[in-house]
């Protein structure tokens, strides 16, 4: 019974930091809520009741810890043709039969639906979507909207669109269109600028406050009307009486005709597509390292829809770029979620009225932005790096899903992808002798340490990769994996990216996921996608170092230190830092290192967050290792921020005796009695006699930074000297 | 158990270019089980084949091989059959190829067949050698089934007359037995303590039937157990080729019809791509 004591302490614990989440979390979902609405051609209040019913249900009866549900992304162009061809009453009926064939897929434990489908297929078919959304909504951004009924037709206008803003009669046009011109800017520079209270209000709410300021400016101290049309200002959000009294009447009537089931079909899919790639991408960012429900979460996503399609929502998914927010601002178990509703609750009731003072224009920057990310030209990129053959694949589905549909779409690309298999394999019967066959071996080594080996025989592609996941997903990941290919005479691209994800998983929970037999296959030239995932080409040809590294070999040079500027991916050791728990480690490069390895100063490129909440950062750390044990503590300078995050249940330890440390530093750890013993006088003064620097200690390592970018050539030399001085007063203290 | 199961072994033969190594691993096979050597051809008889088999033997002969030859016209499946019967064969052998069309393996080859219908062992050869390849490692199936121990005895036997120096007995575990579905990390632990559990239990199973095997027979072979989740019949086979067994010891079928062919289980997957060598013993 005390576990389960021990459980309610721990929620009761975290209760704080979660509402605090929740409550970032609900800025973000607010904009994108109302937006993902407008743009699927549903009233804005129907992606609110999305987020809130979905934050309700599935943070109850949901199996993942730290997702966020709401209104997605991707189902705005099947919700826009639902809506559109079926009209808004029997779109909602085509939602609520939607959600129960979820719940059902949930129920069949199909929820690993997904996997059945090539990567780049669904990479096309995502920035498919992603040019909708653009294509449509750059217009209405631009303070012109027009109506086509092809997606393509919106894309092709859009040179007319931006020529046609040099050229408005109507002022209130102009301002419109500035407005979303102003907002799309923030959406893209706001990454870019690392202030922590900046960064503290999400970039879609720094444009909801931005604009209703706006409005209240002209209103209350110019006394005079917004000067924006108010043809392109959010139509009427209804208040919460009216939401309840005017609950739609789904139209039942079309059930059985083709589009309405075409309809249900597709946002089932892509419903169910979606949530589950963003279930899989936020697992990897969960700090306590937990495994998601997939199934579980489906059937609480199919509830959840049903119920929000009954009150006038759109479909309820697992949504990523929220979810990543979530996790970055703490947010530890499925009590933010449902904190997420809540807060969204709340700005209904409050705000509903300002809430009509947001242009359109700046809404649909979000989304034209949302759009772009989706299929920004790194997809494609990245894609080609791959093999041509993809390339084809990712075409293909984008052309056929923006010309015929979705559903379409999607088919032809698992088709073209089939065929390329045959082509590279020069076999059909190769794909149909042993398509049934049970070709996945894993069993635990009973001799040494047991490790678990998995053999897979004949071929491996998306056609069977199911067989090869159910396998490895019954393997502990933090226990040793390898993977051997030897017998399998073709493996395709969308099991490599799988295995990928595998064994990042893998390493960030200590486990070790290998891949071999490969090497056979990589000097086949019929094999273009294998292992060049896994191995990146050494990089032969150095380019001319620039000014910053040749500064750094010279400071290398002077005080005796190794310089390489390759990138290192290897960056296990990183990961026991709280710092770097919740973050995606690209690679380090630009690494000094003494002889015997203990002190590296490096450059390091990480991300936080995931698709339009992403953002990339360098930064220049030092990383010391110690040959004693310390207490695992975080220090930094305390400021306003830390007071916040201090309210949302982040504990400052105290040290009594060090009144003016404990005033001026923010110290955090679990372990409070040792790490107080630990500060001792020697230390404590060192740290106030120093300038500020980030320290991290993940028990027998520090880890030591000032700020979120690259240091210069001086600060390199002080962060350096620092490292080298705590070090030498951390082994002189007698903990 | 009998001390000596193959007391007569046949074998096929037609003149085909695996001929000479067909015989040779034959007749070593009777040298080491100290049996009868029965070849087995359908056709004609005459001279020149009588001279061609007598040729290929000529090294055996000389090691006191006692042999027979059995000329029959007929359908090959009918006449190794018959041939089976009425010379009291314990053990036919027969050259397969590693892997079947996709035609021929719903209408069946020869040697199959003969696997499906015979009343004796059966050992499959995929690879005949004219040398002699030494057999080191043997995989034998500890399903729980009335005829595994009579086939893990059979392994054994086998093991010391070829000198083989590893026997590793496998227990597959159908998911089925599982019952646990893995979904996140509380249903992975319990899955993996049930897993735990069968194999703990599938290793005391086989551990009784290895203490019933006089230890004479068990000198100098090391013994290794492992237990497999996954499907039956099939990932034995895999498990053979993965840590390079050079045969594999499984229990007969019990019955074969056509719906098994389609829908194929334990021994049948085993047939459609042989992993290795195969006993199978009846």
């Amino acid at each position: 019974m005390s576990q389960k004591k021990n459980k309610t302490k721990l929620f009761l614990k975290t209760l704080p930091k979660n509402i605090f989440s929740g409550f970032v979390v609900s800025l973000i979902a607010l904009p994108l809520g109302l937006g993902l609405a407008m743009a699927s051609e549903a009233p804005p209040i129907a992606g609110i009741i999305a987020a809130v019913v979905g934050g309700i249900v599935v943070s109850i009866l949901g199996g993942s810890n730290i997702t966020i549900a709401g209104p997605g992304n991707g189902l705005v162009g099947v919700l826009l043709i639902a809506i559109t061809t079926l009209g808004l009453n029997s779109a909602y009926a085509a939602i609520i039969c939607s959600g129960a064939l979820l719940l059902l897929l949930g129920f069949l434990r199909m929820g690993k639906l997904a996997d059945f489908f090539p990567s780049s297929a669904i990479q096309g078919m995502l920035a498919a979507i992603g040019l909708i959304i653009l294509g449509k909504q750059f217009h209405i951004m631009l303070a012109n909207k027009i109506f086509r009924d092809n997606s393509v037709d919106y894309l092709l206008e859009i040179p007319n669109s931006i020529t046609a803003v040099f050229s408005f009669d109507d002022k209130g046009l102009t301002y419109a269109a500035i407005a979303g011109i102003l907002s799309l800017s923030i959406m893209v520079f706001y990454p870019k600028i690392r202030n922590k209270y900046l960064q503290l209000i999400p970039a879609p709410m720094w444009i909801v406050i931005l604009s209703v300021g706006f409005s209240y400016y002209c209103e209350l101290i110019l006394k005079q009307p917004n000067p924006i049309s108010s043809n392109y200002m959010i139509s009427d959000i209804p208040s919460v009486n009216e939401i309840i009294t005017q609950i739609p009447k789904p139209d039942f009537g079309e059930i059985t005709s083709l589009s309405f089931m075409g309809s249900v079909f597709a946002l089932t899919l892509i419903a169910s597509i979606e949530s589950l790639l963003s279930i899989k991408a936020v697992d990897k960012l969960d700090p306590e390292k937990r495994r998601s429900n997939v199934n579980k979460d489906i059937k609480a996503l199919g509830l959840a829809t049903i119920g929000s399609g009954f009150l006038g929502g759109l479909n309820v998914v697992t949504v990523i770029a929220r979810s990543s927010v979530n996790v970055n601002n703490g947010g530890t178990n499925r009590a933010s979620n449902f904190f997420h509703a809540t807060f969204l609750v709340v700005f209904i009731l409050l705000f509903s009225t300002q809430l009509t003072r947001i242009p359109l224009p700046a809404l649909m920057a979000i989304l034209v932005f949302t759009g772009y990310k989706l299929a920004s030209p790194d997809t494609i990129a990245k894609i080609f790096s791959i093999g041509k053959e993809q390339l084809i694949i990712f075409f293909v589905t984008l052309f056929i899903t923006l010309k015929v549909g979705l559903i379409t779409g999607i088919a032809s690309g698992v088709f073209v992808t089939f065929i390329i298999h045959i082509v590279v394999n020069k076999s059909f019967f190769f794909f149909l002798r042993n398509i049934l066959k049970p070709n996945v071996l894993m069993f635990k080594e009973e001799s040494g340490l047991g490790v678990y080996y998995v053999s897979v025989k004949h071929f491996c592609s998306f056609l069977n990769y199911s067989r090869l996941k159910r396998k490895l997903d019954a393997i502990p990941e933090h226990k040793d994996a390898i993977i051997d290919f030897s017998m399998c005479e073709f493996v395709d691209h969308t099991v490599m990216e799988n295995l990928n994800n595998y064994q990042e998983l893998f390493t960030k929970r200590d486990g070790h996921f290998e891949v071999i037999g490969l090497d056979m296959h990589d000097t086949d030239s019929q094999h273009p996608f294998a292992l060049r995932r896994l191995l990146p080409v050494p990089n032969i040809f150095k380019s001319n170092l620039t000014k910053r590294q040749t500064n750094l070999e010279e400071l290398a040079k002077n005080y005796k230190l190794a310089y390489t500027s390759t990138k290192r991916k290897d960056t296990h050791f990183l990961d026991h830092f709280m710092f770097f728990k919740t973050k995606k480690i690209h690679h380090i490069y630009n690494q000094l290192s003494n002889y015997s390895k203990d002190i590296i100063l490096f450059d390091i490129e990480f991300s936080e967050g995931e698709f339009i909440s992403k953002e990339v950062i360098r930064a220049t750390m030092l990383h010391i290792a110690l040959d004693k044990n310390i207490p695992e503590f975080t220090l930094d300078r305390e400021g306003f921020l830390e007071k916040v995050y201090a309210f949302a249940g982040y504990k400052d330890i105290p040290l009594e005796n060090y009144s003016d440390f404990s005033k001026r530093f923010f110290l955090l750890g679990e372990d409070q009695d040792s790490i107080k013993s630990f500060f001792g006088n020697d230390l404590i003064q060192f740290f106030e006699s120093n300038p500020y620097y980030h320290v991290d200690s993940n028990g027998n390592n520090i880890l030591v930074f000032s700020k979120e970018r690259l240091a210069s050539n001086k600060e390199a030399k002080t962060l350096l000297n620092f490292g080298k001085r705590l070090r030498e007063v951390i082994y002189k203290s007698k903990h | 158990m009998s001390l000596n199961p193959f007391k007569t072994i046949g074998i096929g033969v037609t003149f085909s270019p695996n001929l000479k190594a067909n015989i040779s691993e034959a007749a070593r096979l009777a040298l080491f089980f100290d049996a009868k050597l029965v070849l087995i051809h359908v056709g004609e008889k005459s001279k020149d084949k009588e001279n061609t088999f007598k040729t290929f033997l000529k090294p055996f002969i000389g090691k006191q091989l006692n042999y027979d030859v059995v000329f029959k016209v007929g359908n090959p499946v009918g006449v190794i059959l018959s041939a089976v019967n009425k010379n009291m064969i314990d053990l036919v052998i027969l050259g397969a190829l590693q892997r079947e069309t996709f035609f021929k393996y719903y209408i069946g080859s020869i040697a199959r067949k003969i696997t499906r219908e015979a009343k004796c062992s059966v050992l499959l050869l995929i690879k005949p050698s004219i040398k002699r390849v030494p057999c080191q490692h043997i995989v034998v199936n500890g399903l729980e089934d009335p005829k595994t121990k009579q086939t893990i005895s059979t392994a054994f036997y086998v093991a010391k007359k070829l000198n083989a120096n590893k026997i590793t007995i496998v227990e597959e575990i159908s998911q089925q037995e599982v019952a646990v579905n893995v979904d996140d990390d509380r249903s992975l632990r319990r899955s993996t303590l049930v897993k735990e559990r069968l194999k703990l239990r599938e290793d005391t199973r086989v551990k009784k039937i290895i203490n019933d095997i006089p230890s004479g027979v068990k000198e100098n072979i090391l013994i290794n157990t492992q237990s497999i989740f996954g499907k039956r019949g099939y990932s034995i086979g895999h498990y053979a080729q993965v840590v390079r067994a050079d045969l594999l010891v499984m229990n007969a079928p019990t019955k074969i019809t056509f719906w098994d062919r389609l829908f194929p289980h334990d021994i049948e997957h085993i047939l459609t791509e042989l992993p290795t060598d195969v006993l199978i013993v009846r």
